[in-house]
């Protein structure tokens, strides 16, 4: 069985590519799967017979207990061959149904065998989670295959509609599987209908729930409309589909729970009613179809009700008869539809309107219909007749509701022997006042999948006790009745018959009767039409989901944002209330000090939320933000102190090059009073909830914390005194490498914000005139030009004669107006030394306050100062490595050190340290994590540069782009203006 | 545990400011709440950390106990120079907009107007059911596939 499920899915995937080497003919090619298949179900028929389980295990995901766990027993054994033997014969038939060119057929190929996999493996199944999955899939290939023709708008509806409504049942079952499993503790549907769990709540609803799943599945009243609707399918999908495999699933979930389950209260009568609703209603449904295709499908929404009604009832006869019905159902349906296909296809119509004098253009297609028919109709000696006589003698045992069954299987009885009747006439018939239908000739061997079929289905009624062994198997697990029961063609004059007979008698007069049963029909108005309500299911989805949407996206920003916080403020308020644990004691103040920059700090704060102009904002946030670093350094986190201290002086930097293009106000009102006093609120709101957060978090610190041990390691691992710098590039390096990661997205982010074409801008350096290549000679002087002229727009041009030394290499690049030679001597004075600095700052980081971070801003204020005394070609001229390369290498630094250590066999960014004795250095200690902050170093210089370059070096340029005078030619126009 | 309300207090307003800002349509002062509010999360994180102590640098025999717990500190740090790689983005995000619109505001999404409006235009479709809307293009299938197995033929 595995090695067949595994041809199935070897098959799937190649008939794309074959049906383009073959054509059409890839469909005999593929029958031969379903035929090997089929091979090795008969080879066990001997064993099915002794009664014994054919079981095959694959493990395939042991940790949650889930394995390809494969059985045949009766039952399955004998779905196995419908599936597999309707398959075949259907593949084959296709190959004469699809014309050469139609288009999507490798695709088609390829799902319908997968789908056949899929129907095997669902029969196969022991687990009960592989037989969902399997389910599924079946589901999903018939939506693709009922889908077939793309361009149709009915067709892809008729697709959607089976997927939603299946899919629907389907994972209604899923719960049941999940609750029947957690209450049996088995997943194998073999041990669980061995060994029933006990009736409890649980377990009924989880079998109701899985009965959800097969009426959906099996097209039952209330979801029997997803059926017809299927008919925009192929013929074949239909034939396979929709009468013979698929729509067999839920009726083969309900035989094979019977069994067990048949006595929970409400099974059978839920069973029952549901049935012979659905076994009326598409009779009746089906007497006034004028296409025979939907005709045949409206019977076939009936004859699965017959069959639910059989397969619920749950006593040893009705098990029989069931199975025999079902196997009965498979072939007569089947080769019906396949007829409705050739007849499609030499006609050019399905409508039993204009179809006439059929018969006697093709009387073997004609013999090989009214054989399925009276098989359908159930007229001896066919093996619908035998099944039809097994379910009423079932179903005449004497209970309420056997009588109700009987009812109304006999009722359904009469309505199927009248559609077949009017199917027979529609299609074949002589019309009084139609024309004769022109034909087109089809090659013989067309015909022979439905004559095979029909041809079974008498076989098996003339064998019908020899049949009766093999079908016993699934029976016997009943408990016996007063007397045995078995199938066979003629078991003398009993009720059954009569019942046969007059049900047959009043179809023949309803067909009779037609003009006048139409007639009702159209007096008697629509019941519950089950498809409006889908539709108004779905319509009322669509709109709920409109308004929803519209309702909470309002595409406003602030209003986003307010509800986050609202809701913050509400839940986390919300337990906050229920919290008991306060600190024990209060004070004012830890020293007066702190006292002083708080109130400077809050001052700073209100005034920024009142300030209209742009840099007074800003310097107003940068007041507390300088407030942060003094309480830092009062509260003893020096490496914090010097750290914002920098990062707030680089921001002022950042935030004073952009607001320069921005206007002094910030343009915008406050917005409606009323909206002010909102955010008012909530912004205090959420103020008072995280004072409460921070006191509760305070407060929770009742344990011992684990800093002593914390610092104690980073002295005798990290090999380092300053524990901070030690937790961040060894104790806790991942955080630190996750930092790192969001850094260089974050400068990639503004450089792509502002350089809009390309990463990198090779920012434009000064062009020095440079002698012959040497060290020695390459030191000459830079000089410029004595007296101030206008600045050099490019570098061709002539220079001035008179010269004089310069401060800074691009010093004569900014407008003389711009220039501060003041600043000039003091960057060119201090700019190395703070380099210097920076790489002291760097490498005492791990012993003293410093580290990656600090030493990075600290070098990154030098590139600041540099760019701020000589402009963006002073800035090419610092650094003439590219930013990106700066993050790169960074990355790589920090990240070859994670992934170093793992070539020694420890875990990532595992540390090693080397210490040595060296002539004149003396005592040398190295540890590798100083590599890592190295990394850290570079990749802030690069988010620095990123920066400058960005805000600072590329704005000047656009802003000379666009305007392209001085600051005093501007001036001096304003003047004259 | 002792809290110092000043600390506490200072938290306090520098979050409330930060959110009443960051509530603001204008772009520099949702960047100013932002700083803001970075700035009152630092404080938060150092009033959590307890008490005061020197600073955690184990020289000189200084011990673990004296020490200000330093685990807080890593987290602020970071928090620090992460709030700086942010705040940068935003600002090339505010020259950019001033740049392409000369506005630094937050405009309402178009794209969530247009589905309100869509609503809007299902609500006129229930009350004039004749009324047939191509957005509800599932919809439409599905009603096709519907006459198709009342009627055995696709409506035009």
């Amino acid at each position: 069985m595995l090695i067949s499920l595994g041809f199935f899915a070897l098959a799937a995937i190649l008939a794309p590519a074959l049906t383009k080497v073959l054509g059409p003919r890839v469909f005999y090619v593929l029958a031969l799967v379903p035929l090997g298949a089929l091979a090795v179900s008969a080879a066990v028929a001997q064993r099915i017979l002794d009664g014994e389980i054919v079981t095959e295990f694959l493990p395939w995901i042991p940790e949650i207990d889930l394995g390809l766990s494969l059985r045949l027993d009766t039952l399955s054994w004998v779905l196995s061959l419908v599936v597999l033997g309707v398959g075949a014969l259907v593949l084959v038939y296709c190959e004469r149904y699809f014309p050469a060119d139609e288009p999507g057929l490798g695709r088609f190929a390829g799902f319908f065998i997968a789908f056949s996999g899929s129907m095997y493996g669902l029969v196969v199944a022991d687990d009960i989670f592989l037989l969902f999955m399997f389910w599924e899939a079946t589901t999903v290939f018939s939506y693709l295959l009922i889908g077939h023709y793309t361009d149709r708008k009915a067709s892809r509806g008729a697709a959607l509609q089976a997927l939603l409504v299946t899919t629907a049942g389907g994972l209604t079952m899923l719960v049941g599987l999940v609750i029947l499993a957690a209450e049996t503790g088995t997943t194998s549907l073999t041990a669980i209908v061995a060994e029933p769990p006990p009736e409890g709540a649980a377990v009924i609803t989880a079998v109701y729930l899985l009965l959800v799943g097969a009426v959906s599945k099996s097209a039952l009243v209330p979801f029997h409309f997803w059926l017809p609707a299927a008919m925009a399918a192929p013929t074949p999908v239909s034939a396979y589909l929709h009468a013979a495999a698929m729509v067999k699933a839920g009726i083969y979930l309900i035989a094979a729970l019977a069994p067990a389950f048949s006595t929970i209260p409400g099974w059978r009568e839920v069973l029952v009613i549901l049935g012979v609703a659905t076994m009326l209603v598409g009779g009746w449904r089906a007497l006034r179809q004028t296409d025979i295709k939907l005709l045949l499908a409206y019977g076939t929404v009936s004859q699965l009700g017959f069959l639910t009604v059989i397969a619920g009832f749950g006593s040893r006869t009705a098990a029989l008869a069931a199975l025999a019905l079902l196997l009965a159902h498979a072939l007569f349906k089947s080769s019906l539809f396949l007829v409705v296909g050739l007849i499609d296809h030499s006609t050019g119509t399905r409508d039993l309107r204009k179809l006439s004098g059929l018969g006697r253009a093709r009387p073997v297609l004609a013999v090989v219909a009214i054989v399925a028919t009276a098989s359908m109709a159930g007229l001896p000696p066919t093996f619908g007749f035998v099944a039809k006589e097994a379910v009423f003698t079932a179903l005449l045992d004497g209970s309420a509701i056997g009588l109700v069954g009987l009812v109304g299987v006999a009722l359904g009885s009469v309505l199927t022997v009248a559609y077949g009747a009017r199917f027979l006439w529609g299609a074949f018939g002589r019309k009084r006042d139609v024309d004769d239908i022109p034909v087109h000739a089809e090659r013989a061997d067309a015909l022979a999948s439905p004559l095979i079929l029909s041809l079974a289905g008498i076989v098996l009624g003339l064998a019908a006790s020899a049949l009766d062994p093999w079908l016993a198997g699934y029976s016997i697990v009943f408990p016996a009745g007063d007397e045995e029961y078995h199938i066979a063609l003629w078991h003398g004059l009993e009720p059954a018959l009569g019942i046969s007979a007059v049900s047959l008698l009043l179809g023949i007069l309803l067909f009779w009767k037609r003009t006048g049963v139409a007639r009702a029909q159209a007096a008697v108005p629509a019941l519950v039409n089950a498809a409006d309500g889908y539709w108004k299911v779905l319509r009322f989805v669509d709109r709920t989901a409109a308004r929803v949407t519209s309702t909470t996206q309002r595409g406003s920003l602030p209003f986003y944002l307010g509800v986050i916080l609202l809701v913050f403020v509400l839940a986390t308020g919300t337990s906050l209330a229920l919290n008991s644990t306060w600190p024990t004691t209060w004070k004012l103040w830890d020293y007066p000090a702190q006292a002083a920059i708080g109130i400077i700090m809050i001052i700073a704060a209100l005034a920024a939320v009142r300030a209209d102009k742009r840099f007074t904002a800003v310097v107003l946030v940068g007041v507390t933000g300088y407030g942060l670093a003094t309480l830092f350094a009062l509260q003893g986190a020096p490496d914090l102190a010097f750290t914002q201290l920098l990062v707030e002086t680089v921001t002022l930097v950042a935030f004073v090059l952009v607001l320069r293009r921005l206007p002094g106000r910030i343009g915008v009102a406050h917005g409606r009073p009323q909206h002010r006093l909102l955010r008012a609120i909530l912004a205090i709101a959420v103020g008072l909830t995280m004072a409460v957060v921070a006191v509760t978090a305070l407060a929770a610190r009742s344990t011992e914390p684990i800093f002593h041990e914390f610092a104690q390691l980073a002295k005798d691992i990290g090999h380092g005194a300053n524990v901070v710098n030690v937790a961040l590039v060894d104790v806790r390096a991942w955080d630190t490498m996750g930092e790192l990661s969001v850094v260089i997205v974050a400068a990639t982010g503004v450089a792509s914000l502002i350089f809009l074409d390309r990463r990198t801008d090779d920012l434009a350096r000064p062009k020095l005139a440079r002698g012959r290549r040497g060290f020695l000679l390459r030191q000459r002087p830079i000089t410029e030009p004595a007296r101030p002229v206008a600045r050099m727009r490019t570098d061709r041009e002539p220079e001035p004669d008179e010269k004089r030394l310069a401060w800074l290499l691009a010093g004569r690049t900014l407008a003389p107006e711009n220039r501060s030679i003041l600043l000039e001597i003091a960057v060119r004075l201090v700019f190395h030394s703070i380099m210097v600095v920076s790489l002291f700052v760097l490498f005492s980081g791990h012993n003293a306050p410093g580290g990656g971070f600090a030493a990075g801003l600290v070098a990154g204020m030098a590139l600041v100062a540099r760019y701020l005394a000589g402009g963006r070609y002073e800035l090419g001229a610092a650094v003439t490595i590219d930013a990106g390369r700066l993050l790169g290498t960074g990355m790589l630094l920090a990240a070859g050190t994670a992934a170093a250590s793992l070539l020694f066999g420890a875990n990532a960014l595992t540390s090693a340290f080397f210490e040595t004795t060296l002539p004149v250095f003396g005592h040398v200690e190295f540890i590798t994590s100083t590599i890592f902050d190295v990394g850290v170093y570079l990749v802030v210089i690069g988010l620095v540069l990123d920066v400058l370059r960005s805000l600072g070096g590329e704005v000047d340029r656009q802003q000379e782009e666009e305007d392209p005078r001085t600051p005093n030619e501007r001036l001096e126009e304003r003047r004259g203006a | 545990m002792t809290a110092s309300l000043t600390l506490i207090a200072v938290m306090t307003v520098l979050y409330a400011t930060g959110v009443y800002l960051m509530l603001e349509r204008s772009l520099t002062r949702v960047l100013l709440g932002f700083l803001l509010v970075a700035n009152a999360t630092s404080l938060l994180l150092l009033t959590m950390a307890g008490p005061n102590g020197v600073a955690p640098i184990l020289n000189d025999g200084t011990t673990t106990d004296d020490i200000a717990d330093p685990l807080p500190q890593a987290f602020v740090l970071t928090a620090i120079v992460i709030t700086f790689g942010v705040s940068a983005f935003l600002m090339a995000l505010i020259y950019r907009s001033w740049r392409l619109s000369k506005a630094d505001e937050v405009i309402d999404d178009a794209e969530d107007l247009a589905i309100a409006q869509r609503d809007a235009e299902v609500e006129a479709e229930l009350a004039d059911p004749d009324h047939i809307d191509q957005e509800v293009d599932h919809l439409d299938e599905l009603t096709a596939a519907h006459d198709l197995a009342e009627t055995g033929e696709e409506q035009p």
